[in-house]
């Protein structure tokens, strides 16, 4: 095979479809929770190991930087999970048109939208 | 290259890796949602009360179906966007070692939560 072929897949010179950055956002998203499962383990760590500490997380959770990083990772995490059931539905062959997925994209998209705005009112109301 | 690879994947094969990568993506949407409307449902939660549901058998078979799932799909998620964007045709040549690094890293990493989450959810 002639290795100087011409390839042209640098994503940064071809314009990119919904569908290119919904997936792009679940890969973004899916390494933005590996770092968050960190927290996560704190937290739940924290939660369980005695009185104190459960209580002194519940005093964390208050402060504003705490509801920040909270708030962030809940966002990756409601974006991941509908990215990931629209791959579902997909696996059950609903929406594999173009028509099907560029619309499957902005369902999505809408949908955890709604879910990222809804978790920062649990977080912060 | 294409050795190395498919020896750093989970499951050795992409149909494996596939069926996997879903079925604990199922395990933790139940623990997520599960969660999310016990702790909606019980906005007052004291130490007792939370400390009484993860002490549950069922809800600790949950804690560690999730726990595994999380790491099998962190090592599969992140071996695929490892092995789509630390590549010779993006970064050149010092692409593989490089990539072999930071999967290796992600293993340990991966490896370390497990043992942290287990130790947590199966010592109460």
């Amino acid at each position: 095979m002639n290795k100087k072929r011409p390839v042209n897949l640098d994503i940064g010179t071809i314009q990119l479809p919904i569908t290119s950055y919904v997936s792009i956002l679940h890969r973004v998203s899916g390494v933005v929770l590996f770092a968050a499962i960190a927290v996560f383990l704190w937290v739940l760590d924290a939660s369980l190991a005695s009185e104190e500490s459960f209580n002194a997380i519940k005093e964390c959770i208050g402060s504003t930087f705490c509801q920040l990083i909270i708030w962030a990772s809940l966002a990756a995490l409601a974006y991941h999970m509908v990215a990931g059931i629209r791959h579902l539905v997909m696996d059950f062959g609903v929406g594999e048109t173009l028509e099907g997925g560029r619309l499957g994209a902005k369902i999505a998209l809408i949908v955890a939208a709604v879910l990222i705005v809804l978790a920062g009112v649990w977080v912060w109301a | 290259m294409g050795m190395i690879t498919n020896v750093t994947s989970f499951g050795r094969s992409g149909l494996s890796d596939w069926l996997l990568q879903r079925s604990t993506a199922v395990v933790m949407a139940l623990y997520v949602v599960f969660v999310t409307f016990y702790l909606l449902a019980n906005p007052d939660l004291d130490y007792s009360q939370w400390l009484a549901l993860n002490s549950h058998i069922c809800m600790k078979v949950l804690n560690v179906l999730t726990v595994l799932s999380i790491a099998i799909h962190a090592w599969i998620g992140l071996w695929a966007v490892l092995t789509d964007y630390v590549t010779v045709r993006l970064l050149g040549p010092k692409a593989t070692p490089l990539r072999i690094f930071f999967q290796l890293g992600m293993i340990t990493i991966t490896l370390v939560y497990l043992i942290w989450a287990l130790d947590i959810v199966w010592g109460i």
